[in-house]
């Protein structure tokens, strides 16, 4: 038995992760599922369920393998045995190969998260210690690592073939982070506007990240509420990394991923409303709110989130996470404090050079269509 | 698996393999250091480390062989004679004529002309016409009117290297000027009138102002120090009407131990993000850029905003002084901003002026204390603004990287020597070519996409919004991690946009043909949705090719405890692989006493070098350089 979250196995994840499907590239093997869960509650007894090994059994062929990714340390996994929690014994669950590679939740993230954003606003801080307030936040790390973890989930898919298993504790805080983000890594849909949009209900908001506890009140808020923890943000920062490192492969632009953290927070909209499905079932959101996606996706409203330079890439996107290529997120943390107007500006030159939309001077394609419109005008090169 | 060349001016390793016969060529002239490491089961590594911060390794399976290539890759890269670099042997292929086009191409009588001199304020001086009053200034300087050759005279006989005040930049506007010199020989009192005449006809030169900031880019501990040996600063008791301050720019020897210690940062095998960013901090690097630009941004808004002239010095002024001042210029004048500036800037700041591109950069075999990465610290400083005003540059980073590369290179003859006066003597232009010809040639490559000359990134003074101390600087990996490609966007957003540019342009271009022949039809108008059409079908024809299969990438190890750096992509072109980034190691041991040559400073700053880390193996997947068997053709 697992802890009240139980198996997901998302019949879109099956499908899409079939390589190659769109792409013309060689026919697929055999599509490989990514699943995820909550911990299995072996306790200390060492209990076993059999129908939780008939269905992990199942997953797998004949001689097929699968990686179980513990976003929990080999020893913090151990330890939850204690309190009724553990992992899968290798035993009872011969053909998954466990893997750990621990995520920082909870108080500790919401920690480097205030830190950050202290550092961030501190004026009096000069270039020598800079980067040592960064790096003592340790926000950075926390990126590095979650990308690491996703991209390994996706070379387990992709590369050696094999199925994926990923779970913490409880399965809606690292275990979405892991799983959203290697979908983002993995197919292409999904970084297209509307397929992130999809990613997001599915592995966010459906499968029951706690939005309401995790994102209540920031980073300068005093109380430090015990359940706070910025995941979400930390999702959105991994796949602004992504967006830097491939800047032609996501339809949409940081504008969205800002968007999305601020309704994350406070909303007009009942999107990222209560904890889960069921709680906004009692509260009657759906009955009583309008939906974020309603607003964005209006022809007029959703052109601002869309990347001109996007065009669409079948390929898998592998993100390094060398230092060196894990930057800080500028255009968040800095957002109310360096102008970005420079940088406005490069992106709308970008979006004119891309889309010839408003241009600032008068080009030769405009005086034509003016001319061919008014039968009367003669073109300025007329002789 | 390959085989191995030496020529008289490269490496060349061509690869064995079947249907690409992949070359990878080394410029001796880039060959900081020569390592040979611990032999091991396939043979014996050799380590080569660049000035372009390429990094190769040999394995040659004879020890013996491997010794003979490390001889003469020594020799080699260690070069006595000007006649020995590959400038003298290059060969463009062009005639003598489009030779000395080249180096016309950047003209200072023309930049100066351009600047607005000569005019009342300020004229050409050829005091120094025979380098008899400064060997290291060019022939021509420009002066105040109301300095008279006396002055200059007297004046120079008053600073280190005979470096006297002499005109960088002059805003027309406001008549504020920027100069620069070397540090008085005050020592603890000693004064000069004609010193002090200059100063008082700089400040003359401006109406608009009755004083002028002496700006000394040394800290105040290094500069009171060299008191003590007769130089020092001015004293704003003795030189009317100045302001005097201190920036305290490091000098050459601090800077190259700072870059060093980054390179080993770079150098770290699969480093967590804080063994990354307690490494850069450590280095100070991203410091001392500051530094420099803070400077430059400091004497640009005295330029600017109060309208007063700045007479720039650190010790010898050819080091911090070029920097400072070139940074100020860029920020200043618009024109610099553009391809044909920049090149201009470089040629009036760096070399007109004496930078000891010589000794600071290694084309001979020299002192290593004179070693220091003085332009790459400028140039780094561009690069920094060009992430800040995407827009404002002309040129691209692509245009800044092969600058650097080409001042090691020794391919063309710009850098070479210490002063004008050497080059002359070497007939350098008679007998090499001009790289900014070359870079010109091919400027479209250099272009950035978002420059437009009527942007208001690209009018007057760049100006930050914000307090420089919040100005964020970034690890410049395009330089320093530039072999790897891993690290990098797969594609370049830059070329992408030129591209889209390029083909907007044509099909303007079409389009006023066009509309020509519409205007001479009698019939009735065409449909206009040619050219929508047309507008629409571009950018799905050119985002197609963003998305090509050569452009998959391969994922890196994401396991913890295996290994480095990321695996590379699949080859494209002719771009040279690399694995780590090392440092320059041609340190000696510390001495504390430096050469007469070096800046003379307090002995505050840290020589310890290091001997190279012997143990930094590179992960086998650079196993394209192994070779079979080395055959040498000395030429």
């Amino acid at each position: 038995r697992r802890a009240t979250r139980g198996l997901a196995k998302n019949p879109q994840t099956l499908s899409v992760l079939g390589k190659g499907a769109n792409s013309g590239c060689p026919p697929p093997l055999a599509p490989q599922a990514m699943l995820r869960s909550s911990q299995p509650l072996t306790g200390p007894n060492r209990k076993r369920c059999r129908e939780d090994e008939v269905l992990l059994g199942t997953v797998l062929d004949e001689g097929e393998r699968g990686f179980i990714i513990d976003t929990r340390s080999a020893q913090a996994a151990k330890q939850a045995r204690m309190t009724g929690g553990g992992t899968e014994p290798k035993s009872s669950y011969p053909q998954w190969r466990r893997l750990h590679r621990p995520l920082e939740r909870g108080r500790q993230l919401q920690e480097s998260f205030i830190k950050l954003v202290d550092a961030c606003n501190d004026t009096t801080i000069n270039m020598d210690r800079w980067l040592n307030r960064l790096e003592s936040c340790r926000w950075l790390s926390h990126v590095k690592a979650a990308l690491s973890t996703a991209c390994l989930a996706a070379q387990c898919m992709d590369r050696e073939e094999a199925n994926v298993l990923v779970h913490g504790a409880e399965g809606t805080d690292t275990t979405l982070l892991v799983t959203a983000l290697a979908q983002v890594i993995l197919d292409p849909s999904c970084r297209t506007l509307a397929g992130f949009q999809g990613l997001l209900e599915r592995e966010w908001i459906e499968a029951g990240h706690p939005f309401h506890l995790r994102c209540a009140h920031s980073a300068y808020s005093h109380a430090r509420l015990k359940q706070e923890a910025p995941l979400f943000l930390l999702f959105l920062d991994c796949v602004w990394q992504l967006s830097r490192q491939f800047p032609f492969s996501l339809e949409f632009s940081e504008r969205l991923l800002l968007t999305l953290f601020d309704n994350a927070y406070a909303s007009a909209y009942g999107t990222f409303l209560c904890n889960n499905e069921k709680e906004r079932c009692l509260c009657k959101v759906k009955e009583n709110t309008h939906s974020l996606w309603a607003w964005l996706n209006q022809p007029g409203e959703r052109q601002k989130y869309l990347n001109p330079l996007y065009s669409p890439n079948a390929l898998v996107i592998w993100p390094s996470v060398e230092p060196q290529s894990i930057q800080l997120w500028q255009g968040l943390f800095f957002r109310w404090i360096r102008s970005s107007q420079y940088l406005d500006e490069a992106w709308a030159e970008i979006q004119w050079l891309v889309e010839g939309s408003e241009p600032p001077k008068d080009s030769a394609g405009n005086r034509l269509s003016r001319s061919l419109s008014d039968p009367t005008a003669r073109p300025e090169n007329a002789r | 698996m390959g085989t191995l060349y030496l020529t008289a001016t490269h490496v060349i390793f061509v690869e064995n393999g079947s249907e690409t016969r992949k070359e990878t060529w080394v410029l001796h002239s880039q060959i900081s250091s020569i390592e040979k490491q611990a032999t091991t089961a396939t043979g014996c590594p050799l380590l080569i480390r660049c000035k372009n911060f390429q990094v190769i390794q040999l394995v040659i399976p004879q020890e013996r062989d491997c010794h003979d290539v490390y001889i003469s890759l020594i020799r080699l890269a260690r070069p006595v004679k000007y006649e020995e670099l590959y400038c003298f042997s290059f060969n463009p292929k062009l005639d003598k004529e489009e030779r000395e086009q080249g180096w016309k191409l950047v003209d200072l009588n023309e930049e100066y002309n351009r600047m607005g001199i000569p005019n009342s304020y300020w004229q050409i001086s050829d005091v120094n016409r025979d380098y008899g009053v400064c060997d290291s200034y060019p022939t021509e300087v420009y002066v105040p009117k109301s300095a008279t050759a006396h002055i200059i005279v007297g004046s120079s006989k008053f600073r280190s290297r005979r470096r006297f005040p002499a005109l960088s930049y002059y805003c027309k506007n406001n008549n504020a000027s920027i100069c620069r010199s070397s540090q008085p020989l005050s020592g603890f009192s000693a004064r000069c009138l004609e010193d002090e005449q200059m100063l008082q006809a700089i400040r003359k030169a401006n109406p608009g102002s009755d004083f002028i900031y002496v700006v000394d880019t040394r800290p105040k501990l290094n500069a009171m120090a060299n008191r003590a040996a007769g130089k020092g600063y001015e004293n704003e008791d003795n030189y009317s009407n100045i302001k005097f301050q201190f920036i305290g720019i490091e000098n050459i020897h601090v800077m190259r131990n700072s870059l060093q210690k980054m390179l080993e940062v770079c150098e770290l095998k699969s480093p967590s993000m804080s063994d990354f960013l307690w490494g850069l901090e450590n280095s100070g690097w991203l410091k001392h850029i500051k530094a420099i630009m803070d400077a430059g941004i400091f004497i640009a808004k005295a330029v600017a905003e109060e309208g007063v002239s700045v007479l720039v010095h650190c010790s010898d002024g050819w080091d911090r002084t070029a920097q400072v001042c070139s940074v100020a210029s860029l920020l200043l004048d618009p024109y610099y901003r553009t391809m044909k500036g920049f090149m201009v800037l470089i040629e009036k700041d760096w070399v007109s002026f004496g930078h000891k591109f010589n000794h600071r950069y290694g084309n001979l075999d020299g002192d290593p204390k004179e070693i220091s990465p003085v332009i790459d610290q400028f140039i780094e400083c561009v690069w920094q603004l060009m992430e800040q005003f995407p827009c404002a540059f002309e040129f691209n980073e692509r245009f800044l990287i092969h600058i650097q590369h080409h001042i090691y290179s020794c391919q063309f003859g710009n850098f070479l020597c210490n002063s004008q006066k050497e080059r002359r003597e070497l007939k350098i232009q008679e007998r090499t070519y001009s790289l900014w010809a070359h870079l010109w040639k091919n400027r479209a490559d250099y272009m950035n996409p978002l420059y437009r000359s009527d942007h208001s990134q690209t009018q007057g003074t760049l100006r930050s919004r914000m307090a420089p101390c919040n100005f964020l600087y970034k690890f410049w990996s395009g330089m320093y991690n530039r072999f790897e490609k891993g690290l990098h966007p797969r594609q370049s957003v830059t070329d992408y946009l030129m591209a889209v540019k390029e083909e907007t342009q044509q099909l303007e271009e079409e389009l006023e043909v066009l509309g020509e022949r519409l205007a001479n039809l009698q019939k009735s108008q065409l449909n206009d949705n040619k050219d929508k059409s047309k507008q629409q079908e571009r950018s799905k024809q050119l985002g197609l090719s963003t998305s090509n299969n050569s452009l998959a990438n391969t994922p890196q190890e994401y396991s913890n405890d295996l290994k480095s750096f990321p695996s590379r992509s699949p080859s494209q072109g002719d771009e040279e692989d690399s694995a780590l980034i090392l440092t320059q190691d041609n340190l000696k041991s510390s001495d504390p006493d430096l050469s007469a040559n070096s800046d003379q400073e307090s002995g505050v700053e840290d020589l310890s070098c290091r001997s190279p880390s012997g143990g930094g193996c590179l992960p086998s997947e650079d196993s394209g350089k192994d070779s079979d068997e080395a055959i040498f053709l000395a030429v």
